[in-house]
């Protein structure tokens, strides 16, 4: 899917600009757009502004320019309906799972939605068994592995019914196994995707458009493999430096 | 591993799991009324009363031995106190100190034991606890594991670096450090968790997957229990 694609965008940035407390510029003018079901990869080393933008999504951080998700700007009024549009996973799942069970953290959200406790504990059970986790109900997070707790972390998102999904560093912390069956967890969900990732593997096999950010600017979005090659945003581009240097050594 | 298992026991199914907690709540206040104001020496009032207690540990389906094992932890403090009080010439007040506390315990752990987490702290928020301290509540339940094991970690990584052998000014610097260092990640885990509620649609209120009912027998189990101390006191 590209821009000139003539569905209405689910996001879109208007020249975006953010500063953090110290004067640290941490957004300088971004635009970005992105089409329902589309799958997009914000590439770019530590601190260039991609989590920082995706906070900027749904409200948790704001700064000046425009975004429009699902239509509705992001202003204060439009909060409550804009964070049940996005859903967003955190890295570190720990601070995501912040309810005594996983049931309790599951149904935190269509609860925070409206939703009467009935309802709420079949939402919870829904996406608890989508996403595999259905036997850990009761379970307390501290219980759970990296890749069980990433798991719930997504199905306490899902449970909002969101239509775009946010995933900061998704495979962090988890072993080979635990990012297969979240990649194949991840392929089969129909939202549209921003997926915050270094794991080129991970963002090659989710989708075709990467975004990359530097010091601030989203200096180019595009097709993925024209991104990682333009930028050497891989370990494949180290290759030729690391043959060069074991020749030397031998 | 105590708040593991304290968990595990409070999601029994036993009739006195199934009161309301406010009703538990209050029960427990006047229990530690009652024993406040019990005279060390009134041994009829303090059966009464130790007999009141295990009855709930009882019907609650919790092992006495493990629960009034664990009652003891308070013993320490209340014996450095009751030994000052002693050697000060108070006898009787030395005696009550170490009854009063380790009933005390006991009796939270009997309320911690047979009541879920979050339906206490709603139960406690209904009861006209500002709301600020029932969520640091929850969220240092919910967070002593991961705090203490990033403890853990900061300790491992000293020892590594030979943290553990320097003379011992050196090392308490290093304790201190480490101390600072937990702090500021728990600020930041804090400001985390916090974003990660705002995602979640929180809007300053917790709502509870089953609301709290105070109904006829949560009335009927608060005043006959509750009516039972007071007349133990007063008799």
């Amino acid at each position: 899917m590209t821009a000139s694609c003539p569905m209405k965008p689910v996001i879109e940035v208007r020249d975006l600009h953010f500063s953090y407390a110290d004067g640290t510029l941490a957004l300088d003018g971004v635009n970005f757009t992105l089409y329902p079901g589309e799958t997009v990869a914000l590439l770019g080393a530590n601190g260039s502004g991609k989590t920082t933008f995706a906070l900027q999504l749904n409200g948790i951080l704001q700064g000046a320019g425009s975004i429009e998700v699902c239509g509705l700007p992001v202003i204060k009024e439009n909060l409550p309906a804009i964070r049940s549009k996005i859903g967003m996973v955190f890295q570190d799942s720990d601070e995501q799972l912040f309810m005594p069970t996983v049931l309790e953290d599951v149904a935190f959200g269509p609860l925070n939605q409206g939703c009467n406790p009935d309802e709420a504990v079949a939402r919870a059970g829904a996406t608890l068994q989508q996403v595999g986790m259905e036997h850990a109900l009761s379970k307390a997070p501290y219980h759970l592995s990296a890749g069980e707790k990433r798991k719930v972390a997504l199905a306490g998102v899902l449970a909002m019914r969101p239509e775009i999904l946010v995933l900061d560093e998704p495979t962090t912390f988890l072993d080979p196994p635990a990012q297969h069956n979240l990649l194949h967890l991840l392929q089969d969900l129909p939202q549209a995707k921003l997926i915050v990732t270094h794991d080129m593997m991970f963002a090659r096999a989710l989708g075709r458009r990467a975004a990359f950010f530097e010091r601030g600017k989203l200096v180019a979005d595009g097709p993925i493999d024209e991104i990682i090659g333009r930028f050497q945003w891989d370990y494949s581009a180290f290759d030729a430096a690391l043959r060069y240097s074991a020749q030397r050594r031998l | 591993m105590h708040h593991v298992l304290i968990d595990h026991w409070s999601q029994g199914s036993s009739p006195l799991h199934a009161r309301d907690p406010r009703a538990k709540i209050l029960v427990l206040l006047i229990f530690l009324i009652v024993l406040a104001t019990t005279p060390a020496n009134a041994f009829v009032t303090l059966v009464i009363d130790i007999a009141v207690l295990t009855s709930g540990v009882l019907l609650a389906g919790l092992p006495p031995v493990g629960l009034f094992l664990r009652a003891a932890a308070i013993l320490p403090f209340s014996l450095t106190f009751a030994l000052i009080t002693w050697l000060a010439g108070d006898l009787w007040r030395a005696v009550g100190l170490v009854e009063k506390s380790y009933l005390s315990t006991a009796a939270v752990l009997l309320l911690v034991g047979t009541t879920p987490l979050t339906r206490l702290l709603g139960a406690l928020e209904a009861l006209g606890v500002p709301r600020v301290l029932v969520l640091l509540a929850q969220f240092l339940y919910r967070y002593l594991f991961v705090i203490s094991e990033q403890a853990q970690h900061l300790r491992l990584a000293a020892a590594c670096r030979g943290g553990s052998a320097g003379p011992p000014r050196s090392r308490l610097q290093a304790a201190a450090g480490a101390i600072a260092v937990l702090f500021a990640r728990s600020y930041y885990r804090a400001e985390g968790i916090h974003r990660a509620m705002l995602a979640r649609g929180f809007g300053g209120r917790l709502s509870l997957l089953n609301p709290l009912r105070f109904g006829a027998r949560d009335a009927a189990f608060t005043a006959t229990i509750g009516l039972l101390l007071v007349l133990a006191r007063v008799q």
